[in-house]
């Protein structure tokens, strides 16, 4: 009889990941706003920007193939699908076997892919420029990422996130050198992946360096609005992939009732928050740093995941 | 308590704190001319110490306050300290021609003491800990005479010399901590595992993978100021570009030191010998040395630098007949005696032709039978001995060496063969550049600045360097019995 | 004592940022930077040994801890700093190997690093073995960065780095005799040389501390070019 309460809490996680992802970027943005002294939009913005886009009529531009109205489907859906492995306040959720970190990564991949081409498909400058920087940061970022993967499953015996992230909330790991280096690879990672600071500045349509939003300057309305969604529950993804992986305290178990659940709702709230705070101070402490020095600090978190896993694998078979 | 416990207790002490106190008086004299007066008068009062200990009783077991003496670093101690009063002696004739300030000269007298100190102190020491402070001391002793002479030359050579001896000291440090982590669960009482006594008494026991391993940084670390192969290019600069007395005290004494403290981590590892006997090691890295420098020698114009890459060759040589043991470490230990004797030797002829001729390079001393026939004809026979001909000793170390390689890993004699011949044709050739070739077509007449005066400059200047060779001749002649059976028993401590 | 325990667990998280640290140096381009990084690892460093002074019981640690932090989180540091600001040398400057061709040779040295010492102490215990594997780790990475630095400060923060390893590793073995004296003395002596050596001679005759300047006036080089 543990069918219903997966389906369920499968359902209300996929739920409240898509609810609180435009309200994580809206506290973010309220959060550096008042760090730098500004009042700052009310927190809903974001959510009321959506409903504004949804509302407009979509402009295509003339020379516009299919590919720029289906892409932001596939990535949205392919961040939802990846979103719902990674388990945000229980563990044992229904896709929780299907849950594999490599599976999430192809998934995230498969996304960008999308992203990639839709900015190319019209063919302006800044279009083709922000998929060349973006892919070119992804021949970094990927690598980074699975060998932090690596070394996880040496660790945990798997690449299944619940597996593994059940076998990190008992404890049994222990603090490890391996597991700060990878946490290390992961954020910087993250702040890639997701345009952040100092990778990429999220706040200005203006600068020639900018990558994520020279990819969406052609789209508007509803694509737009899709693909704003999409950047935003990427984030969202990130933050509780990072917070499973590395503060897995209180998530419930899989047989937890409604009330462990709740207990598990609060834990994972408070996370993200934290996350969120830690994410604003960076990014207000932090200047942006030059294009050609992104594959530099990518192929440091390539190195430190590299070293983690090494470093694991050897000390494991010599010991 | 007996009357030989203060005695035992004290010689040794004094011998080790008399230069350190020298140093801080000379650190503070205003007078160049009384502070190298004083410097031979504390070197003197050092070699009588010296002589001293061979009134004591050796190879106790019990260290006192951390020293020592046994019959592997009581010759070297001798031998160092015999050494340091030369050298004082030549450096009195030769610093008035350094062009020192007064500050370069106090700190110039001041470091030659302590680095004399801290030699005796790293040949003294019963503890690794200690012995290891006293060969950095000692170090950095020697990088600042390197640096006195302010030329960017002798700035990048004393730059080297800090920063790879910096590495050499880090390698033996994590080598003393491995020696000691290995030593520690037998050792009983804690505070005794650095203690050469301990380490010899627990090293049956201990792991012998970790001995191994802690051997391997030992002989790199040291293996640095000794001059052995992958980290020995700072000795040739610091040779070349410090004040003329230091080249003496630094193949003399400092590549003593620091082989004498492989030898004694040796005959810990020796004892339990891991995947990789330290013999090996030892044979390898001074093979290499010796062929490198062997080959190296053939490229050399500066005089210097070619005796330099020589002490390389030796220190090669002694490395290799430590390493093979048994009877061919009598040949090590005659060898490191005489090669520190005839390479200070050299360098004292060198210092004084330098000083004359006012350039270091080969082609700049050409000729020097001619010009100046006593110093000429001596540094020819010196270069004769270093060359490892008969009579000197190095003849009696090398043969016995080879003999002792014919015998027992004879496809070794090949390598073996061609490092000394190769070595000793490039000897050929400078002694020829540099005695009978052609002078340099103007040779300045230098007024060379004196402290002594003309006369007596030129007498201390010599009379070291003929004192050095008569001594190496006595050695390879005939080895009186006595000498011979602390050399043996040397040989035997260090396996 | 395995992983799981408080003692276990935090010994070898410090040991880690240390040597984690020293990629950072290795990363880094410009001298403040470099030189933060450096302070922050000799703190970390002083945070290392004094836990291992409280996990083995041996208060004598607290001392090398104290001098650890004192000397390296704050007092060569900040004579670092002016000596950057006294010869002006902000500017980044190329190493002679690129970051990313340093920074996998120095996975590479990790890796050899624990190759070499974890078959060799298999008799020793666990923590003692992974904390002297990163130590030698740092001792290797400075030496690293000793090689591939040109300017002679970033060699000195690569030496001092070094010697960070050395303290490391003394601190790590339980019941080492002369921990303290050895560790202090070690860094008073690679002070005393460098300090004499600034102090001393390249103050009045370098505009700029690139060693790569010195090298043409080697004694040999110059000779055998004349005529």
């Amino acid at each position: 009889m543990t069918l219903l309460p997966a389906i369920l809490s499968q359902l209300l996680h996929l739920a409240l990941m898509l609810a609180a992802a435009p309200l994580l970027v809206g506290v973010v943005r309220w959060l550096k706003a008042r760090l730098m002294g500004r009042q700052g939009p009310n927190p809903l913005q974001p959510w009321r920007d959506l409903r504004k886009l949804v509302r407009k009529q979509p402009l295509l531009a003339e020379n516009a193939s299919v590919v720029s109205l289906a892409a932001p489907y596939a990535a949205l859906g392919a961040t939802a699908a990846a979103a719902a492995l990674v388990p945000g306040f229980a563990h044992g959720m229904l896709l929780a076997p299907m849950a594999d970190l490599i599976l999430v990564a192809g998934l995230l991949a498969l996304a960008r892919f999308a992203l990639a081409l839709a900015a190319m498909d019209v063919g302006t400058a800044f279009g083709d420029l922000g998929a060349a920087r973006e892919m070119s940061f992804a021949a970094f970022a990927e690598p980074a990422f699975v060998l932090a993967v690596l070394a996880f499953a040496i660790l945990a015996g798997t690449t299944n996130l619940d597996a593994i992230g059940t076998l990190l909330q008992e404890g049994m790991v222990g603090l490890r050198v391996t597991l700060g280096l990878a946490l290390l690879a992961l954020l910087a990672v993250a702040l890639a992946e997701n345009g952040r600071l100092p990778v990429d500045n999220p706040a200005t349509h203006l600068e020639l360096t900018m990558v994520h939003e020279a990819m969406l300057l052609e789209s508007s309305g509803r694509q737009l609005a899709l693909w704003e969604m999409q950047g935003a529950l990427r984030l969202t993804l990130w933050l509780t992939l990072l917070a499973a992986l590395f503060f897995p305290f209180g998530t419930a178990g899989a047989d937890a009732g409604p009330l462990g659940w709740l207990l598990g709702l609060l834990a994972w709230a408070i996370k993200l928050g934290v996350l969120a705070v830690a994410l604003a101070v960076f990014e207000s402490a932090i200047a942006k740093m030059r294009v050609f020095r992104v594959p530099e600090f990518l192929g440091a978190a390539l190195l430190l995941a590299l070293l983690g896993a090494v470093f694991l694998f050897l000390s494991t078979g010599l010991a | 308590m007996s009357v030989g416990m203060p005695l035992s207790l004290g010689l040794p002490l004094l011998l080790v704190a008399l230069p350190f106190l020298g140093g801080v008086v000379l650190a503070v004299l205003p007078s160049l001319r009384v502070a190298a007066l004083l410097n031979i008068a504390l070197a003197l009062a050092g070699f009588l110490l010296a002589l001293g200990l061979l009134a004591l009783p050796r190879g106790g077991e019990e260290a006192v306050w951390l020293l020592h003496l046994d019959a592997l670093n009581l010759p070297l101690l001798l031998l160092g300290a015999f050494v340091g009063l030369t050298t004082a002696c030549f450096s009195a004739a030769t610093v008035g021609g350094e062009g020192f300030s007064p500050r370069a000269g106090r700190a110039y007298h001041a470091a030659f003491q302590v680095f004399l100190g801290a030699n005796h102190l790293a040949l003294l020491a019963d503890n690794l800990g200690l012995m290891w402070v006293a060969i950095e001391l000692a170090t950095f002793a020697t990088v600042l005479m390197v640096a006195l002479h302010r030329t960017p030359a002798a700035l990048e050579a004393a730059w080297k010399f800090l920063i790879l001896c910096g590495v050499g000291i880090a390698l033996a440090l994590f080598g003393t901590i491995l020696l000691a982590m290995a030593a520690l669960p037998f050792a009983g009482d804690g505070g005794a595992a650095l203690s050469f006594a301990v380490l010899l008494r627990v090293g049956r026991e201990a792991d012998p993978s970790l001995l191994t391993l802690a051997f391997i940084f030992l002989l790199v670390g040291y293996g640095t100021k000794a001059g052995l192969v992958p980290l020995h290019s700072w000795l040739p600069d610091a040779h070349a570009e410090g004040p003329m007395a230091i080249s003496a005290v630094l193949s003399g004494l400092l590549l003593n030191a620091a082989l004498h403290a492989v030898l004694r981590a040796k005959a810990v590892v020796a004892l339990n010998p891991g995947p990789l006997p330290p013999g090996a090691l030892m044979m390898a890295m001074g093979l290499a040395s010796l062929l490198l420098a062997a080959f190296a020698l053939w490229r050399r114009r500066d005089a210097r630098r070619f005796f330099a890459w020589s002490s390389i060759e030796h220190m090669g040589l002694a490395a290799f007949a430590f390493g093979l043991g048994g009877p061919a470490a009598l040949a090590g230990m005659l060898h490191l005696l005489g090669h520190s004797l005839v390479k200070s030797a050299i360098f004292f002829g060198l210092g004084r032709a330098t000083m004359l001729r006012g350039s270091q390079s080969l082609a700049g001393l050409g000729g020097l039978v001619k010009s100046h026939p006593r110093l000429g004809w001596s540094l020819m026979l010196a270069m004769l001995a270093i060359a490892g001909l008969p009579p000197f000793s190095l003849f009696a170390s090398e043969f016995l060496l080879v003999q002792q390689t014919v015998a027992r890993l004879p496809w070794l004699t090949l390598p073996l063969g061609i490092g000394l011949l190769v070595a000793a044709l490039a000897m050929a050739q400078a002694m020829q550049a540099l005695g009978l070739g052609p002078a340099p077509a103007a040779v300045p007449l230098r007024a060379v600045p004196s402290l002594l005066g003309p006369r007596l400059d030129a007498w201390a200047a010599l009379a070291p360097l003929h004192l050095h060779l008569l001594l190496a001749l006595l050695l390879g002649l005939a080895l009186p019995a006595p000498i011979l059976a602390v050399l043996l028993d040397a040989a035997r401590i260090a396996g | 004592m395995g992983f799981g325990q408080l003692p276990y667990d935090v010994a070898h998280l410090l040991g880690g940022a240390v040597l984690l640290l020293s990629f950072v140096l290795l990363y880094q381009r410009r001298m403040a930077a470099v030189i933060n990084a450096f302070a922050t690892q000799g703190a970390l460093l002083a945070l290392a040994v004094a836990w291992q002074g409280w996990a083995q019981g041996a208060p004598g640690l607290y001392v090398t801890a104290l001098v650890a932090a004192a000397a390296k989180a704050v007092l060569i540091p900040l004579a670092l700093r002016a000596l950057v600001r006294r010869f002006g040398l902000h500017r980044s400057a190329e190493p002679a190997l690129g970051i990313g061709a340093g920074l996998i040779a120095g996975v590479a040295l990790v890796a050899l690093a624990i190759l070499v010492v974890l078959p060799a102490t298999t008799g020793a215990g666990a923590l003692a073995r992974e904390d002297l594997a990163m130590a030698l780790s740092v001792v290797l990475l400075g030496m690293l960065m000793m090689i591939t630095r040109r300017q002679a400060i970033s060699q000195v923060i690569g030496l001092l780095s070094l010697e960070n390893g050395l303290v490391l590793a003394a601190a790590g073995v339980r019941g080492l005799p002369l921990v303290v004296e050895l560790s202090t003395a070690a860094l008073v002596l690679v002070l005393a040389g460098v300090a004499g050596f600034f102090a001393f001679h390249l103050r009045a005759r370098f505009e700029s501390l690139d060693l790569s300047l010195l090298h043409r006036h080697r004694g040999e080089r110059a000779e055998a070019e004349q005529p």
